[in-house]
């Protein structure tokens, strides 16, 4: 520490990058370097991320600005087209159609994975080690299967002919449902979409909640139960301002994640049937690459961004505000996996 | 107290349902892939595989090109996970350890591009390939892939970084390292945990992308697996036993690696969420 003391010019607040190396370069190189260093570590990461997010995010922009289609795509022409994608696109009754869907599909998904979430993540912290780990073991099996691998099981289970769903379903009495084509319906493929979701999702909330009631300290329930609260009111009170911060980034990342699906609604049934199980996403896709109205697509990729962007901020600031609060060491809660 | 004897039951009981609803859909590929025919096409389900075959998992690995789908696969996979962990290295070493003039900002562009619409930007991306003429090859997915998950690895490895006490680091300064040998010699051994629990989240994402492999790669030998098994399906017709013998194969890396690394990824995952 002494040694760090005398060697480093002060820089402030920074010690650790004023030791540098301690064999003695010249001097003024020194000074160069040390300023610089966090930006060249920086450097590739930044650069990889400019090269192949920033640059993609701007060429999708101006694509949908062209009037780009198979014949323009054969010939490698640019057609600009002004904005007559984005009118196209937004007086088109299709388009806000699926961005209502969309919107409600995102909605119910994420009130169903928070719900049930919260709740088995409030089981887990009641139960007894034996049983907790047990139910870990099925949650975490649930969280790791690879969504495709997650889409044709669920194509299975729900398979029209020898399906295990539909087995079940005439066996407790729904005689109707023993040939149930799943993937007939809107309302019906959406049920298996949102039910895949839902598994897949629900034990990240279960699991990261059920971590956060482990730090909650008994002492506090104890004194909410010499002042008097029942169950209700010790949850209200001590247990709920406690997990209130993780389920809003929660609530925040699954909307952004769900809103932005795209292989468990596109593997399932590719959008069908008659197109009526589009989100946004998908529909972007099916316009864009599937009916070669390249231009089109990305406009409607432009648009679907934009409304990211203004759910992403709202989360942005949530977080922000949590790294202000511990500036020093960061890790943040984040799903990986899914991302 | 036979109020505390129910309140014992329920929670117990309601585990079990809850265990098996989620563990069933697992269950259930496995017991189809080792299921004789006869079995699965059959009015009442057998729920407990009494002959088990490995007859499907024979028809999946013999399908066409399976194994070098596997081979892209893995290559795409480990490649994108290993790159991204040596610059994201350098990246959170900086933000972690250091206080610079724009680290904030930094900090938010990674943020912004861990929640980046990669699916919805397949178009321009396929033009991009297309006109780098680079369709059908494993090049830009690599590439694509490790920016994919980058940004989460650097966050993550942020926080691992930051969780090594700086005077280990600074005392080796002491005793002559160069800040590279701190590094090497006392950081990065104490950071491998973190490394494994960070690729995890890596080598899920790269395993299982699908859109951009969609739109990118259509030359059969150029697929990687997900590809594969969402078709997998249309060409076997209705095998469901070697279409799930085919699933299992592409999911028991990912589950054994998650079981096995969960529990560290998720502490070092939540440690951020917990702190509230």
């Amino acid at each position: 520490m002494s040694v760090k003391a005398q060697e480093a010019p002060p820089r402030g607040k920074v010690p650790v990058q004023a030791v540098g190396t301690p064999g003695p370069p010249p001097p003024a190189k020194r000074v160069t370097r040390k300023g610089a260093l966090p930006y060249l570590l920086l450097l590739p990461a930044l650069a990889m991320t400019a090269v192949f997010l920033g640059y993609p995010l701007v060429t999708n922009g101006m694509l949908s600005f062209q009037n780009l289609n198979m014949t323009q795509l054969i010939q490698h022409v640019t057609e600009w087209n002004g904005v007559t994608n984005y009118t196209d696109t937004l007086s088109s009754e299709t388009f806000w159609r699926v961005t209502l869907r969309s919107v409600i599909f995102t909605a119910v998904n994420v009130v169903v994975i928070i719900v049930v979430g919260t709740l088995i993540g409030l089981l887990l912290a009641r139960l007894g080690s034996k049983m907790r780990l047990l139910l870990l073991v099925g949650l975490v099996l649930a969280w790791a299967m690879p969504i495709i691998a997650a889409t044709t099981v669920y194509q299975w289970l729900f398979a029209q002919r020898f399906g295990v769903v539909n087995w079940v379903l005439a066996e407790l009495g729904f005689d109707s449902m023993a040939d149930y084509n799943w993937t007939g319906t809107q309302l019906s493929t959406f049920f298996v979409i949102s039910l895949m979701i839902v598994w897949t999702s629900v034990p990240f909330v279960a699991i990261n909640l059920y971590a956060a009631t482990t730090t909650i300290s008994r002492e506090l329930y104890e004194a909410a139960a010499l002042d008097g609260a029942g169950a209700w009111e010790s949850f209200k009170s001590v247990t709920f301002p406690f997990l209130k911060p993780f389920l809003m980034v929660a609530t925040f990342l699954e909307v952004i994640w769900i809103f932005k699906a795209f292989p468990h609604v596109f593997a399932i049934n590719e959008g069908g049937p008659d197109r009526l199980t589009e989100t946004l996403p998908v529909y972007a896709f099916v316009e864009g690459v599937g009916n070669q109205h390249y231009g089109t697509g990305a406009a409607i990729s432009v648009l679907t961004i934009l409304i990211l962007l203004a759910l992403m901020s709202y989360y942005l600031r949530l977080v922000l505000r949590q790294e202000n609060a511990d500036d020093a060491d960061g890790s943040e809660q984040s799903k990986g996996g899914r991302a | 107290m036979p109020r505390s004897l129910l309140g014992r039951i329920w929670p117990n009981a309601t585990a079990l349902v809850l265990f098996v609803a989620f563990i069933f859909p697992v269950y259930w590929m496995f017991n189809t892939a080792f299921k004789p025919n006869g079995q699965i096409i059959s009015e009442t389900p057998v729920w407990f595989p009494s002959s088990p075959t490995l007859e499907h998992f024979r028809t999946a690995v013999s399908a066409e090109n399976f194994w070098t789908l596997v081979r892209n696969s893995v290559t795409v996979t480990v490649l994108a996970v290993g790159f991204s962990l040596l610059v994201a290295l350098f990246a959170s070493f900086a933000l972690a350890r250091m206080r610079f003039k724009g680290r904030k900002g930094i900090i938010l562009v990674f943020m912004i591009a861990q929640m980046a619409p990669w699916e919805v930007m397949v178009i321009a991306i396929y033009m991009i390939v297309r006109d780098a003429e680079m369709l059908n090859s494993l090049v830009p997915l690599t590439l694509f892939y490790t920016v994919m998950v980058l940004p989460l690895t650097i966050i993550t490895l942020r926080g691992y970084v930051a969780a090594v006490p700086k005077d280990l680091e600074e005392s080796a300064m002491v005793d002559g390292c160069t800040r590279f040998q701190a590094f090497r010699r006392v950081i990065f051994p104490l950071l491998a945990p973190g490394l494994m629990a960070t690729s995890l989240f890596g080598v899920i994402t790269a395993w299982n992308e699908f859109p951009m492999v969609l739109i990118l790669n259509k030359d059969a030998e150029a697929q990687t697996l997900p590809l594969w098994l969402s078709k997998f399906q249309t060409a076997f017709g209705d095998d469901w036993g070697a279409t799930m013998a085919a699933a299992s194969l592409f999911a028991i890396p990912i589950l054994l690696l998650f079981l096995y690394l969960q529990r560290k990824a998720v502490a070092g995952l939540t440690s951020g969420a917990v702190k509230g």
